[in-house]
């Protein structure tokens, strides 16, 4: 086991190495560099100036030195400034993590309690109406553009009823007051997330369904609940787990839609900030601490599938 | 598997008592149809390919021109001449609607293919190959399907493409958005297909008719091509069809947030790019293009449920 896990985390930091070059080159490639920026607020610098400052940064350098001085700077925790907000890339970044987190965690809690029960109900009902209707809404839901549901969140509960902000972050006075600003990008986020988990869900709970173990429970005189939670559900949850850690990429990026619309001040709207205000230092890290959090998540969902299936022993 | 309803199986009696063979395709296209959900969507994808294409005899018919600026007539109410009203620059909406169509079902179908293509060669190989390659792919695969798109192809989308090295006529013509597009989600889309497409060659590559083709000596391209490929269509044509939608989806949102198709080409995603300004005085400007996403997304979904249940092979031995 743990020498598995040792194997899993040395593994997701290769793949975290080779996405920092990848993404360093990527960002290299953006419109402008840091010099041109500095040229434009500034119409008395010369030729001369600009050179010696692209020396001073070393961005007169290959790529690939440049990016190993920016890794030994990175693994001493030290990201460089902002550009846009003149502060440490980190200062800006852990908090709005931190942000993010919240959104994504009560979302995601909030669409399996949803989807789990919902996948389950219409699994053992197969071609009933319920069934239909659960499967349309969950049709829907995985097919609805993301920003347009939330701006019809904004025009019905902002906009026409007036219950609740149409964005921002509260202003930090009253803990309560401020989290009404967080239903409607909860909201918006959950019914984005809660159709795709429905199908799996439900797919996963008919495949058990028809398995000789669950006919053996039902013949020995168990009650349909029974089956359900003592048989189906830990089993039709083993597909589904992988399945949704495999989706955190997803989350993440229904999250940047949402926080973008709702100017919640999350990564995926910094990221989306950083990238077309050329801020370059917080778009390589946060597009770095967005990777970290999904290969994290695929090694939780490991760690929960081995846990769910004992016959599954990591060596 | 449910229990065949009695009058279903009178049916089937009564279709062999007929004994009319009926090919596979015909066994498709009676499980297709009956599928509602799914050939409703057909009709109504084909309606709105067809609508789309008309696009230039609508601007003829209404006598306006989707790309004039026409800041005296800017969120007009429906009239005669425009059905569905103007938007914030005095466009007509009808109109730059169907361009939009045009613009996205040719992005999700591009891009669709594209993904398909990279995707099933991938499967290929690492299916037949097996071995260190098939490990190589599929890790390589897994890191895809891990990664955040989302903002890898925001800064995909922001980059400038003279420091790539593109010819210049590429770079400047009015369609590069469009093209950048595809391929930016078909380097990112293909993991689905490359995975079934693995998947069913390794159970293709152990059949006899694989074994004989070797034993005659065939290549390993024509044996890949010629002998597995047509076996594994049918996931591909799923997969594929189910994608479409995704794709049709991410396109919206990457060109609502001003990094997909650059106006002044129309798409429904940078139609929407002004609609939270507009939800307080024009709220139909903000309805309609989304409507349409959602109309065409939902269909391809469907349309992708309605051909999987079609195409199961385990079903159709089943029923015949």
């Amino acid at each position: 086991m743990l020498s598995y896990l040792s194997r899993r985390l040395i593994e997701s930091f290769l793949v975290l190495a080779i996405m920092s070059l990848l993404i360093y080159a990527l960002i290299g490639l953006m419109p402008g560099d840091p010099i041109d920026i500095m040229i434009f607020s500034n119409p008395e610098m010369t030729t001369a100036d600009a050179e010696r400052l692209r020396a001073i940064y070393g961005l007169d350098q290959p790529l690939l030195s440049r990016y190993l001085a920016w890794l030994g700077d990175a693994l001493t925790g030290d990201f460089g400034y902002s550009r846009l907000y003149n502060q440490p890339t980190l200062d800006i970044l852990l908090p709005r993590l931190g942000n993010t987190v919240v959104l994504m965690g009560i979302s995601f809690i909030l669409a399996l309690a949803i989807a789990l029960p919902a996948g389950i109900y219409a699994a053992t009902r197969p071609q009933s109406p319920v069934d239909h209707a659960i499967n349309l809404i969950a049709f829907a839901g995985i097919s609805v553009p993301p920003f347009w549901l939330a701006i019809l969140l904004i025009i019905l509960f902002a906009v026409t009823l007036g219950w609740l902000p149409a964005g921002g972050m509260g202003d930090g006075r009253d803990f309560w007051a401020d989290q009404r600003h967080l239903v409607l990008p909860v909201l918006a986020l959950t019914i984005a997330t809660v159709g795709g988990i429905i199908r799996f869900m439900r797919a996963a709970a008919i495949e058990t369904l028809r398995q000789d173990y669950v006919r053996t429970a039902l013949a020995k005189g168990l009650s349909g609940r029974q089956v359900i939670v003592g048989h189906v559900l830990r089993n039709a949850m083993l597909p589904v787990v992988t399945i949704l850690a495999l989706q955190m990429g997803n989350l993440f990026s229904g999250a940047l839609i949402t926080e973008q619309i709702f100017a919640y001040l999350g990564m995926g709207k910094t990221i989306y900030d950083a990238v077309i205000g050329n801020d370059y230092n917080v778009a390589l890290a946060g597009l770095l601490l967005a990777t970290l959090t999904t290969l994290l998540a695929n090694l939780l969902a490991d760690l929960a599938y081995s846990w769910l299936d004992p016959r599954i022993s990591y060596q | 598997m449910t229990q065949p309803a009695p009058d279903g199986l009178l049916a089937a009696e009564a279709a062999h008592a007929h004994g009319a063979a009926q090919s596979v395709r015909q066994i498709f296209w009676r499980r297709f149809v009956r599928h509602r959900l799914a050939f409703g969507s057909l009709v109504f994808l084909v309606l709105l390919a067809l609508a789309s294409a008309a696009a230039p005899l609508v601007e003829a018919a209404l006598d306006v021109d989707g790309n004039l600026v026409d800041l005296f007539n800017a969120k007009q109410p429906p009239s005669a001449s425009h059905p569905l009203g103007t938007d914030d620059l005095g466009r007509d909406v009808l109109v730059r609607l169907l361009y939009g169509g045009q613009v996205s079902l040719a992005v999700g179908l591009a891009a669709a293919l594209c993904a398909a293509i990279i995707g099933t060669l991938l499967g290929l190989l690492a299916g037949y190959y097996g071995g260190r390659l098939d490990g190589l792919l599929m890790r390589f695969t897994d890191g895809v399907i891990a990664m955040p798109i989302l903002p890898l192809l925001i800064i995909l989308a922001a980059i400038d493409l003279n420091k790539v090295g593109l010819p210049q006529a590429l770079i400047t013509s009015e369609s590069a958005s469009l093209y950048r597009i595809v391929f930016l989600v078909a380097l990112f889309g293909w993991t689905t297909v490359a995975r079934l497409v693995r998947g069913a060659t390794l159970s293709m590559k152990t059949r006899e008719f694989v074994r004989a083709a070797e034993a005659l000596g065939a290549s390993a391209p024509r044996i890949m091509l010629v002998h597995i490929l047509p076996n594994v269509v049918s996931p591909i044509i799923v997969a594929t069809t189910l994608s479409i939608g995704g794709i049709v989806l991410l396109e919206s949102v990457l060109s609502f947030l001003g990094l997909g198709i650059q106006p002044p080409l129309p798409s429904w995603g940078n139609m929407l790019t002004s609609a939270q300004e507009l939800i307080w005085d024009a709220p139909a400007l903000a309805i309609y293009p989304g409507l349409l996403i959602f109309a065409t997304v939902i269909a391809f979904n469907f349309l992708g449920d309605g051909l999987q249940d079609a195409l199961d092979p385990r079903a159709l031995q089943g029923e015949e």
